[in-house]
């Protein structure tokens, strides 16, 4: 398998904002992608993560900034000219074609001789495992299949960068983590540098090495899936990577637990941070009472919500073998690690 | 970008309950195939039988045998391909370009395009025919001013290529129509994927883009080739009849109702027009359609450039400018005492309009009175139709379907011999009136003719009302019928109320039928009065007035079908019905 034209490419975004009419959808963007990076971009539908994404692939025009790849601009380079390959939410298989030929389009634009041709399609539809589908129509494949051929046409042209547009959001549950650690695998084996974008955040930990959250136009955070997750910059980010309890500023609570609170606006924890017991146990703990309001039994773990000091907290508790947990209405101790419990907004 | 959410447009699927049917719906559709049996299949079939049997009922192919010995047959079978082919070919020629701009393409001008899009249609080709003849004819306005500036003349209305060159004008649009659906239907990732993979620009086009409009374009290429070989009207008025469909008419009205050829000639149009149908829709099954899938768009429009923006408009203008003068033409004719051999008419007046006032007011209430009864009972029928196929489980409701849909590949000239033949003898009953003497022929032809087209819109109506609002009018004590009337009808209303138009403004301006049912004039209606009239010089004026009236008419109407349906569109988008 060959990988492209050459070394990997470094992708960056310098600050590119984009406005449709009235409507700005990105703002001051910057983000530097590393060569053979997967990288993925991150946030709630409408927040501009795709229009970066075609902002690359040369489908938009940016007011102001522009596109680097290995510090060149190619703000000004039609999407045709950019050898920048790009898989589409929808796959855009042309139903016209079949599949060889919907793989074969790309190498006959840069008028390939036909012996390359061939070969080359046989060797990226063997790469996706696909080899004996090349005679049949789209429409005669699944959900899946689909998918591998829209990358294999893609992978075809040995595009610099690749650019997947929620690339797994048309398959159900289970091909879904199937085709993550497929696309994973194949992205590592190639080297090349790799843009996705999701709105699931799952999807983005577990695959990308670093992650870019973005929200109403702009960039929360970039970082890896552990910095986040640990980490995270700012109320949106907490909330959208993983669940979180957050306590603002001034309530009683935020004092109980912060020594210092600088300029903070929340005191953050995680669910598994909190710990139920019938008494207050461990002193390293802040310990109150709670009444469960409702619980949800997710298998690893149950999931509680609680009242207590006036407040809803989450809390995440490991289900053992034999163990009924507490009871909807149950009173309980609630204690939360302060160890565990991070600053926001300082 | 968004999370696909379902958006599963309105189509309803059906439910258990669905699996019973009752009297009630059986005695509906068992009635709408007698209707159909009796006034589209038999009146057919019995111009096929004539066709292909001899007086004492065997079967035999001497009738086609004679046919193809008159070299008068020959000829025009040969010149109705003609005309029919190069028609197309014109159409495709003027219909592309204009297509490409209005779905890709950023402009001032789109309006102008969509004009263009109905104009033609709110005249009939055979009155068109008229007009062109006194602006583009041997000695019309425009070979005038030639000839006196330039010293040459375009031949252009001469025999065929009169013919041709009327009916491209007239029926292109089918083409425009169809093909700019399908380019507005492909889904915008099918081309950026091409453009991603490296094409663009003509080779975007050819292997992208034209495959996937494909279908529309051969949808609409069909049907303008079926309209022209089937058409009586335009040939007749231009005098030209070496054609098949004036063949046909002439036979059976000067030899007689009982001469073979011209069934002979019908059954060759048949023919034709049901391949043209099949072929198509054969065509269209055989392929993936790249319409637009869930959360996409159809593709961005783009800035002209300055000198694509010169091409576009030149080319806009100049079509719009051809497809007016008719219009125009017919307008002046109409406002003139006499109009001969000079740019414009020399004597301005009204009289054509008081001599259509004094003489034909009849002709105008016929024609509301046939077409209003027969656009009644297509919404009725199609309704009925459209519910028992959507909704019900009737066996055989398909085939419904099907016969309604066969109308629309029956030549008028087709049905009106067969209704000559197959009618002859049969009286109404109770009054012992001869059916074919009778105004009520006419609300049956027109009825079964325009079916399709009231059908169609019904079907579509129905489709956007989701099978859950019925059942929740039934959950809450509505009988069926009882739902199906306070709610299903009501929110159908915009798409029967379009079809009532549709059905009654192309009954208004029908010609082939009208032209062989009429047996006495004061049962004609406006249309026989227009042909009528523009066969003699004296009666241009007045036939030209009659048809402003007819295109005034034709024109309000399609303005109030488009906005029954712009309105019934708007109202789903805000219920967020539609994806």
């Amino acid at each position: 398998m060959t990988t492209g034209t050459g070394a990997p490419v470094r992708v960056e975004a310098r600050g590119v904002t984009l406005a449709f009419g009235a409507s700005t959808v990105l703002r001051d963007i910057h983000v530097r992608i590393e060569p053979g990076e997967f990288f993925a971009l991150l946030g709630p539908s409408g927040c501009g993560k795709s229009t970066l994404l075609r902002l690359i692939a040369g489908f938009n025009r940016a007011q102001r900034g522009g596109i680097f790849l290995d510090g060149v601009d190619i703000s000004a380079v039609p999407p045709w000219e950019r050898n920048v390959g790009m898989v589409f939410q929808s796959y855009a298989l042309w139903p016209h074609m079949s599949v060889a030929e919907n793989v074969a389009f790309g190498l006959e634009e840069r008028r390939l001789p036909r012996q390359r041709v061939r070969a080359r399609v046989a060797e990226v539809l063997e790469l996706v495992g696909l080899a004996e589908f090349g005679g049949r129509r789209p429409g005669q494949l699944s959900g899946g299949q689909q998918q591998r051929v829209a990358l294999a046409r893609t992978l075809a042209i040995e595009p610099r960068v690749l650019l997947l547009d929620e690339p797994l959001s048309n398959l159900d549950a289970r091909l879904r983590h199937h085709m993550r650690r497929e696309l994973l695998a194949m992205q590592r084996k190639l080297g090349i540098t790799t843009i996705f974008v999701t709105h699931d955040q799952e999807e983005a930990m577990t695959t990308a090495d670093r992650i870019a959250v973005m929200d109403q136009g702009v960039v929360q955070q970039v970082g890896s899936a552990l910095e986040l997750y640990d980490a995270p910059a700012s109320r949106f980010v907490a909330e959208f990577v993983g669940t979180i309890n957050l306590v603002p500023a001034g309530d009683p609570l935020f004092a109980a637990l912060v020594a210092e609170p600088g300029g903070a606006t929340h005191a953050a924890f995680r669910p598994h941070s909190v710990l139920l017991a019938q008494r207050p146990g461990d002193p390293a703990h802040h310990w109150m009472p709670a009444r469960v309001a409702e619980r949800e039994f997710l298998g690893e773990f149950i999931r509680y919500r609680l009242e207590a000091a006036g407040r809803e907290l989450i809390a995440d508790l490991p289900h053992a073998l034999g163990s009924a947990g507490f009871a909807q209405g149950a009173g309980a101790s609630l204690g939360i690690d302060r160890t565990q419990v991070r600053l926001l907004g300082a | 970008m968004s999370a696909p959410l379902a958006a599963p447009g309105a189509v309803a699927p059906l439910n258990a309950e669905a699996g019973r049917w009752s009297a009630g719906q059986a005695a509906v559709a068992l009635a709408i195939a007698a209707f159909l049996l009796a006034f589209l299949i038999w009146p057919v079939l019995t111009v096929i039988r004539v066709a292909v049997t001899e007086p004492d009922g065997s079967l035999t192919l001497s009738h086609f045998g004679s046919f193809f010995q008159l070299s008068l047959m020959r000829e025009s079978f040969a010149n109705s391909l003609y005309v029919a082919g190069m028609t197309v070919v014109l159409a495709t020629l003027i219909a592309v370009p204009l297509a490409y701009i209005t779905v890709r393409f950023r402009f001032r001008g789109a309006i102008l395009i969509q004009t263009l899009g109905v104009l033609p249609l709110i005249m009939p080709a055979f009155m068109g025919a008229a007009a062109m003849q006194l602006l583009f004819g041997r000695s019309g306005s425009v070979n005038q001013l030639l000839g006196q500036w330039f010293g040459f003349t375009l031949p252009i209305m001469e025999g065929l290529k009169g013919v041709i060159f009327v009916e491209t004008l007239h029926y292109f649009p089918f083409i425009l129509l169809n093909l700019s659906a399908a380019l507005a239907n492909i889904d915008s990732a099918m081309e950026e994927s091409a453009q991603n993979l490296g094409a663009s620009g003509w080779r975007l086009f050819r292997r992208i883009v034209f495959p996937l409009a494909l279908p529309g374009y051969v949808a609409g290429a069909s049907l303008v080739f079926i309209k022209v070989f089937d058409d009586l009207g335009t040939p007749l008025v231009l005098n030209v009849t070496n054609m098949l469909a004036p063949q046909a008419y002439l036979r059976v009205t000067s030899i007689g109702i009982e001469d073979p050829i011209g069934y002979v000639i019908c059954f060759i149009l048949v023919g034709f027009s049901i391949a043209a149908m099949a072929g198509s829709a054969a065509f269209l099954r055989g392929r993936d359609f790249a319409t637009l899938q869930r959360g996409a768009a159809a593709a961005p429009r783009r800035d002209l450039r300055p000198w694509q923006a010169v091409l576009a408009y030149g080319w806009i203008v100049g079509v719009l400018l051809l497809v007016l003068s008719p219009h125009l033409g017919i307008l002046m004719l109409s406002l003139s005492k006499v109009w001969s051999f000079t740019l414009v008419p020399e004597i301005w007046t009204l009289d054509n309009y008081s001599v259509v006032f004094r003489d034909s007011t009849r002709m105008i209430t016929n024609t509301f009175l046939y077409c209003g009864l027969a656009a009644l009972l297509d919404v009725v029928i199609g309704t009925a139709i459209a519910y028992l196929v959507l909704r019900t489980r009737v066996p055989g409701r398909q085939w419904l379907d099907h016969m309604a849909t066969v109308a629309l590949a029956m030549p008028g000239v087709v049905l009106g011999i067969g209704y000559l033949r197959t009618f002859r003898d049969t009286e109404i009953p109770f009054t012992g009136e001869a059916l074919l003497g009778s105004w009520l022929i006419f609300v049956l032809a027109y009825t079964v003719r325009r079916l399709p087209y009231a059908l169609r819109s019904c079907n579509a109506a129905l489709q956007q009302v989701h099978l859950s609002l019925e059942e929740a009018a039934q959950n809450l004590g509505a009988s069926r019928a009882r739902a199906i009337w306070r709610v299903v009808v009501p929110l159908m209303a915009g798409g029967i109320l379009a079809g009532f138009v549709t059905s009654f403004i192309t009954a208004a301006v029908e010609i082939s039928e009208t032209i062989l049912l009429t047996s006495r004039e004061s049962l004609a209606p406006m249309s026989y009065g227009i042909y009528l009239y523009m066969q003699s010089i004296a009666g241009r004026g007045p036939g030209a007035a009659l048809g402003v009236v007819a295109i005034v008419m034709v024109a309000l109407g399609t303005y109030l079908s488009h906005r029954f349906v712009a309105a019934r569109h708007a109202q789903q988008f805000m219920k967020g019905q539609r994806p």
